[in-house]
């Protein structure tokens, strides 16, 4: 029997009750819709926070106090003593640029309005380790780290809040805690991160912020280091440099350090494991639904083979073979699952779009991607799903004995 | 003269037996037929309810294989042959006319005629064929109507259509008009024989019909899973 016109004979069939049809085919279009939705918004979400990591800079490394693994004692602080020693060319070859930071909340406001905000306290390298780029004016300079400069450079939604425009600010005066500073440049957006929106933040040179706006216990202690290496393979050298400079200052040559260095690739793929883990968890919830619409399926098909028995008496009485039964059924249950596979495909696209603009409207830009692999595996998986819910009732219908069959009321 | 009757005998059976195992009961069928019929004769199997007539027919036209003895169809031992071989056979050799005419409701009457030819492989010109049979059985005119749409005379009609389709050696006919009132009933009883008349088509009906049995050329009287034949 030739398979184009089996498929046109198992469409008419399966249109000759609609209604049941329809209702088996919506449990795999269910299906389908939910895994294709699911695995969009898992890889949207991947995207989204690799994005956010990759967009901090290129080949960092981060430092800070502290063990994370093990117990340590206390920790000796970070210093800017210890930035400079990491800074230092000879001792650590594969570093380009070392960024301290030093982070608080403060209170920013101009003469109408107020906004609590994080301020960073840093040195100019920071802004080309952050890939930080101007929508008008300068960075900070080294004479105004030198000289206590009561210098900003503030976000894009700082702006908006306080002036509500991005142009013409710079050389306005703000108050941060209530010390006048005067604005010297402007950030361009680079939308959410992973610590909150870095569009929000100002910073001030760290002299400025250490002495002026956030006082800490121990002076010139850095809450942490940002270290650029000179390329993606230097990493790994970079980070061991940074531990035995460490390790020296620290005096912790042996035993438990007691700082951290982790790199922005250990970030990426410990991102990337959980943002899996956490795809492979909704679309395997949403793959229930494509089982339970399988079995749908399977259900409606042994019924089908029951109301037909005689119909498949008469068609082996005129010489249909074992296979040639199995095969007409096949194609009914496979034609099910396929046209629920391709609206669920739509409906799964459909969904990922809703959500993605939810989360938009809702001040968090994500893009649900739908993968053509996602496309493929549902369209394969649907499939398949007819096959083997398919399989069992197509059996039953082809071992049918053509005399019993014919008898069949 | 041995070889002379199988050279004519389009059927050849010899003791053939049936036993169904019902639960612990052995159900004797069929208890030693021997049948032989020859091409382009019109052969009618009668016999009370339970003698075993449907179990001779299925054997016959090849749905069911006999519990022993041996059975040849145009030439070919039916006995040792798998399910798909028989399929096979039933396909080329046989035509089937059912009391409830069995078409398929989803489809056109030449759709439903033309099922025998697409489970027979390859034939290039099926639909023509399909529509000489129909046109054969005076439904030129009906082709794409469905069977719904169509009187039962009609539709047995399109079952003989079906049956013919393939250029079967056998016509197997199961109370061809037992739906059918005594009109129509005759009408497509003299199809048959017309049938069998204009082309030798090899014709057996089984039939509790008299009036049916009696227009053919011999009957075979089934009793208790044994013959008993008249002239």
């Amino acid at each position: 029997m030739n398979i184009g016109q089996s498929i046109i004979e198992a469409l008419e069939t399966l249109s000759g009750n609609k209604l049941r049809s329809g209702l088996t085919i919506l449990g795999i279009v269910i299906g389908v819709g939910a895994v294709i939705a699911m695995l969009a918004v898992g890889q949207g979400a991947q995207n989204t926070i690799t994005g956010a990591i990759s967009g901090i800079g290129t080949n960092l490394v981060f430092v800070i106090s502290g063990n994370d693994l093990l117990d340590v004692r206390n920790p000796k602080p970070l210093t800017l003593g210890d930035a400079q020693a990491i800074g230092d060319p000879f001792a650590a070859p594969d570093v380009l640029a070392v960024a301290p930071i030093i982070q608080g909340r403060v209170d920013v406001t101009t003469s109408g309005q107020t906004m609590s905000t994080s301020v960073t306290g840093t040195t100019p390298q920071y802004f080309s380790l952050q890939n930080y780029s101007l929508l008008e004016g300068d960075f900070l300079t080294q004479e105004n780290l030198q000289g206590n400069a009561s210098a900003v450079v503030i976000g894009p939604g700082v702006a908006d809040k306080l002036f509500n425009r991005r142009n013409g600010v710079v050389g306005e005066t703000i108050r941060i805690n209530g010390q006048p500073f005067r604005v010297v440049g402007i950030l361009q957006s680079k939308g959410g991160g992973m610590f909150g929106s870095q569009d929000n933040q100002v910073i001030v040179p760290f002299s400025t912020a250490q002495t002026r706006l956030i006082h800490r216990s121990v002076f010139n202690k850095v809450d942490q280091l940002y270290v650029q290496a000179v390329s993606a393979k230097a990493v790994p050298l970079a980070t061991d440099e940074i531990k035995q400079i460490l390790r020296q200052r620290h005096r912790t040559p042996v035993g438990v350090d007691d700082f951290t260095v982790f790199s922005q690739a250990d970030f990426l793929s410990i991102a990337t494991t959980v943002t899996g883990v956490f795809t492979i968890f909704l679309g395997g919830i949403a793959g229930i639904s494509l089982l339970v619409g399988g079995i749908g399926i399977m259900n409606i098909m042994l019924v089908s083979v029951t109301e037909r028995t005689r119909e498949i008496g008469l068609r082996k009485a005129l010489g249909a073979r074992k296979r040639d039964i199995l095969i007409q059924f096949l194609i009914e249950s496979s034609m099910l699952s396929l046209i629920g596979g391709i609206i669920g495909i739509l409906l799964g696209w459909f969904l990922g779009y809703v959500v993605g603009r939810i989360a938009s409207a809702t001040g968090n830009p994500f893009s649900p991607a739908i993968s053509l692999n996602a496309i493929l595996l549902a369209t394969l998986f649907s499939a398949a799903v007819g096959l083997f819910f398919g399989i069992y009732p197509a059996n039953r219908a082809a071992g049918l004995e053509p005399v019993e069959a014919l008898r069949y009321e | 003269m041995e070889g002379e009757i199988k050279k004519d005998s389009v059927i050849l059976a010899e003791d053939l037996t049936k036993v169904y195992q019902m639960g612990q009961v052995e159900v004797r069928a069929l208890a030693g037929v021997s049948v032989n019929i020859e091409r382009g004769e019109v052969v009618a199997i009668m016999g009370p309810s339970g003698s075993g007539k449907s179990t001779l027919m299925n054997i016959l036209g090849c749905l069911d294989l006999p519990t022993s003895g041996k059975y040849i169809l145009d030439g070919e031992a039916v006995e040792t042959l798998n399910d798909d071989q028989l399929a096979d056979i039933r396909n080329r050799k046989v035509g089937f006319i059912f009391q409830s005419f069995n078409l398929l409701s989803r489809t056109t009457a030449l759709a439903n005629v033309e099922l025998p030819l697409r489970y027979a492989g390859k034939v290039p010109d099926r639909r023509d064929r399909a529509r000489v049979a129909l046109e054969s059985v005076g439904l030129g005119d009906r082709m794409s109507h469905r069977p719904t749409e169509l009187s039962g005379g009609q539709q047995q009609r399109v079952a003989i259509a079906r049956a013919l389709v393939n250029d079967p050696a056998i016509i197997m006919a199961d109370e061809p008009t037992g739906n059918l009132d005594t009109k129509v009933g005759k009408e497509i009883l003299d199809l048959l024989l017309s049938l069998n008349r204009d082309h030798g088509t090899t014709l057996i009906i089984v039939t509790h019909d008299q009036a049916i049995a009696a227009q053919s050329q011999r009957i075979i009287h089934l009793c208790d899973g044994l013959i008993e034949e008249k002239k």
